[in-house]
């Protein structure tokens, strides 16, 4: 059964710091202040619950039942509790972790964002095969228009009014278009939070 | 904000509430059912599943990395809906589905949503610690986490809804070569760009809201489509006049 306190204390809070958030009494600031730094403290134990369970609930379980390549499981486990002891020894800001974070992950992570350069540029070549319709086609020819747009190309257009009146319209579409999706995903947030609020969406409740 | 701006957000919020509640009114169904566009993504959606089902093969439900305290934390509710929705059609499944995401509250509302739905099915010795994972906490370890899921052979469909950055693009990718079904939804441009390069369903702007409403979740999912379609037109009709009354001069 799905509680109604529950229900009642999420509507409550929400009602509170929405309305903290359109009406400036300082009461109700300070109320919405306190509430939204006990969210920080409760996501960062969430935080810390999720973890836990990627190394017991979903590595270690895939180990113990002698799963597929489980050599990256191993890597996760070791990791996890070599950087975390070291953590809570010399705290997340000691020069030592800091080279961790710099040396290791900052490379890796750099190096996984050159190869995605590589993987979208071959998915782009692909784009054809796969939407082999009309919003495929305006997608690809905008893609390669905007590309050369913004490529410099047209850098001698300043000299030219004509020319230059035309490039900067060209660079004013895709904020346009931007804008559009971005209302549409504003309404959509305005709507879901709305539900939230009245209970009628509850995902803290089931 | 200056109080106009207060008076105007507030008044906004308030005919939201009104609206949502009027349109989810049984009554109010009744006499005017709703109608909306036809998207196909979401019919395909409906189709992989019931062919998972059949098979007895898996789902994996991607929700993206979005924190519950940034602003885009409304996709996350949407991403739990649909999780929600998505577990009870494939309840009769041999193969429960898998929730990846890239928020440490994110993965413990997904373990909430899935024992939730597995209760209602009374499947709930089907669930398992890693059917609601947190793949990674920085966008590329938790792309790189995911992976491991959608190159898992028993997944059939892979369902990336949320916020994501490009790098999503390798899922939406390895998806495609293991010849998955992949629906891929945003609410980051970027992400939508990649998807729409890398994904053979995705879905662009605000559809990514309109998921649960389609697979006919609640009555209030439906009238918060029907809510934004009328903010829509009104947003419109402001806009264009605002144009037309700078035109001639009035502001």
């Amino acid at each position: 059964m799905k509680s109604p306190v529950a229900a009642f204390v999420a509507f409550f809070i929400g009602a509170i710091v929405l309305a903290g958030y359109f009406i400036p009494a300082s009461p109700l600031q300070s109320i919405r202040s306190s509430i939204l730094d006990w969210t920080v403290v409760l996501a960062g134990v969430a935080g810390l619950v999720a973890i836990l369970n990627l190394v017991f609930g979903v590595h270690i379980k895939r180990i113990r039942e002698k799963a597929p390549r489980t050599g990256f499981s191993w890597a996760v486990i070791i990791t996890f509790f070599i950087v975390f002891i070291a953590g809570v020894i010399f705290g997340p800001t000691h020069p030592s972790i800091q080279k961790v974070v710099t040396y290791v992950q900052f490379p890796v992570e750099a190096s996984l964002m050159a190869m995605l350069a590589i993987t979208l540029a071959y998915a782009s070549l692909r784009l054809l095969q796969r939407q082999r319709n009309w919003m495929g086609i305006v997608f690809f020819v905008s893609t390669l228009f905007f590309l050369v747009v913004n490529s410099g190309v047209f850098s001698f257009s300043s000299d030219v009014p004509l020319l230059r009146t035309l490039v900067s319209a060209a660079h004013q579409l895709p904020v346009g278009g931007a804008r559009g999706i971005l209302l549409g995903i504003a309404l959509g947030s305005l709507a879901t939070g709305v539900r939230i609020l009245i209970g009628a969406d509850r995902p803290y409740n089931n | 904000m200056g109080n106009l701006e207060s008076t105007l957000g507030l008044i906004i919020v308030l005919v939201t509430v009104a609206l949502i509640l009027v349109l989810s009114l049984k009554s109010w169904r009744a006499k005017h059912p709703p109608v909306f566009r036809s998207i196909p993504a979401i019919q395909r959606l409906r189709r992989a599943l019931g062919l998972s089902v059949e098979e007895g093969t898996g789902i994996h439900i991607s929700i993206g990395k979005a924190s519950l305290l940034q602003p885009s934390s409304t996709s996350a509710f949407v991403r739990l809906a649909t999780l929600h929705r998505l577990a009870q059609m494939s309840a009769t499944s041999d193969q429960p589905p898998v929730s990846t995401s890239g928020d440490g509250s994110l993965a413990v509302l997904s373990q909430d949503v899935l024992i939730a739905a597995a209760r209602e099915s009374n499947t709930l010795q089907m669930y398992q610690s890693d059917h609601g994972q947190l793949s990674g906490v920085t966008p590329l370890s938790f792309v790189a986490g995911a992976l491991n899921v959608v190159n898992d052979p028993r997944i059939k469909a892979n369902i990336l809804i949320g916020n994501f950055g490009p790098e999503a693009g390798y899922l939406s990718t390895a998806s495609e070569q293991n010849d998955a079904f992949t629906l891929a939804a945003s609410d980051s441009l970027s992400a939508q760009a990649v998807f729409y390069a890398t994904a053979s369903e995705p879905l662009i702007g605000e559809e990514l809201y309109a998921v649960p409403g389609y697979l006919q979740y609640s009555p209030a999912h439906q009238s918060s489509l029907q809510t934004q379609d009328i903010l829509r037109w009104v947003l419109a009709a402001a806009m264009i006049g605002g144009a037309i009354l700078k035109m001639v001069g009035v502001i």
